[in-house]
């Protein structure tokens, strides 16, 4: 069988929000139960700059996908820069060999000037399995692991700030 | 990292060249959206190999883009199709395919497109097919028309349509663009000629297809799209 290459990347653009359904950033809509949390956080560029026009999606394998519960969201960043789900949080699933990841949600972020997904993830702070998670122990720096660890502000609601280039620049993976 | 029989393939590696790096000096929004620390590579959990799955029950399906509001849109009807197959060939059934485009005139039903080009009031550019067991979908839409951007003096992006593919897992996900043959904008165009490999920006380009074309009503185009295929191929699993 001959092997083509998977189709090349294009971005996302400035008009996505053609597809846009408000309603996919709740993951809970179809009436979920479980630790109801709010996944917020703004996006800026290598100057600083908040990012107005991307489209966020989340996706998490904890709790399993279900009827009511699908695992995945989008939403845009506003003009505040600012993207926000509802879902609920997850607890930990298992890595590779007999490795157990701590609790995460995976983020893709598309937009104008993104050619390609970019990856990253958010966990959450204060997590027992923070400290044994595979990927979070492969980042040596401290302040480069905080890139990638979700802080609560008030209750119910956990913010992860993402910076695509410069100062302090999130922690992106190679999927 | 001891090896478990129960861990999920993983999806491919993408070969050499048949992307694009986001860090593309002539796209000049790329200049400050590009990460400049290495991307770290993460070897695929069930949280890269699992996604979400889409059925037309809970996301109606549009399938025709070509007429709303009780009327037709301006513009070259056409009909596209295509398979969505993996990198080895198997199809991809029952996955959601969507599509967003400009109208005829190269305008996007858009609040942040200010194209001094008109508004077509039976056109939203808004689309979204399944694939059949087969891996086959089709819908039918106008031809978008060219538009300009402010990339660099007398910019001007090729007709092209929007797509985003989810396939089977997380890091199978895909966005990108299909073009129209001929077009003598896509030898100028930074977004187009950011993947690398000659071959693999052609297969970007539809092709005219006279099978699918219906006589008295529109033309046709093929266009054909593969979605990452999991680590081990055929040969290795026997
Ligand atoms: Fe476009």
């Amino acid at each position: 069988m001959s092997a083509t290459p998977t189709t090349g990347s294009q971005t996302i653009g400035p008009y996505w929000h053609l597809l846009e359904e408000p309603e996919w950033a709740d993951l809970t809509r179809f009436g979920a139960t479980g630790e109801l949390i709010t996944l917020t956080g703004t996006i800026r560029d290598g100057d600083g700059a908040l990012v107005t026009d991307a489209c966020v999606e989340i996706w998490q394998a904890s709790p399993p996908a279900s009827d009511v519960f699908q695992g995945w969201g989008r939403a845009r960043t506003d003009t505040d820069g600012r993207f926000s789900f509802r879902t609920l949080k997850p607890g930990p699933v298992p890595g590779r060999g007999n490795a157990l990841q701590a609790p995460h949600i995976a983020i893709t972020i598309l937009a104008r000037g993104i050619l390609i997904a970019i990856h990253t993830r958010a966990y959450f702070a204060g997590e027992k399995q923070n400290e044994l998670d595979p990927l979070l122990t492969m980042i040596e720096e401290p302040a480069r692991r905080s890139t990638l660890i979700a802080e609560p502000t008030t209750p119910g609601v956990w913010n992860l700030d993402i910076r695509l280039q410069g100062e302090g620049e999130t922690v992106f993976l190679d999927i | 990292m001891s090896d478990n029989p129960n861990d999920p393939v993983p999806f491919r590696p993408y070969v050499p060249d048949t992307q694009p790096l986001n860090d593309t000096p002539s796209y000049g929004s790329t200049h400050k959206r590009h990460p400049t620390q290495k991307l770290i590579r993460l070897p695929h959990t069930i949280t890269e190999t699992t996604g979400p799955r889409f059925s037309a029950d809970k996301y109606g399906a549009i399938m025709d883009l070509s007429t709303a509001v009780g009327g037709q849109a301006i513009g070259e009807r056409i009909i596209v199709h295509g398979t969505i197959t993996d990198e080895d060939g198997r199809p991809v059934p029952h996955t959601m395919v969507e599509i967003w485009q400009a109208n005829a005139t190269g305008r996007y039903n858009h609040p942040g497109d200010t194209h001094d080009a008109p508004l077509d009031p039976h056109f939203f550019g808004k689309g979204r097919v399944y694939t059949d067991e087969n891996g086959y979908y089709k819908f039918i839409t106008i031809k978008p028309g060219a538009y300009p951007w402010g990339n660099h003096y007398n910019a001007w992006r090729p007709n092209h349509i929007h797509y985003s593919y989810f396939g089977p897992g997380f890091a199978s996900r895909l966005i990108t663009q299909m073009y129209f043959p001929g077009d003598p904008l896509l030898e100028l165009d930074p977004i187009y000629q950011c993947i690398p490999d000659l071959a693999a920006r052609e297969r970007l380009v539809s092709k005219f297809d006279i099978s699918i074309t219906e006589p008295n009503w529109a033309l046709g185009y093929r266009f054909d799209v593969v979605l990452r295929g999991r680590g081990a191929t055929p040969m290795e699993t026997n």
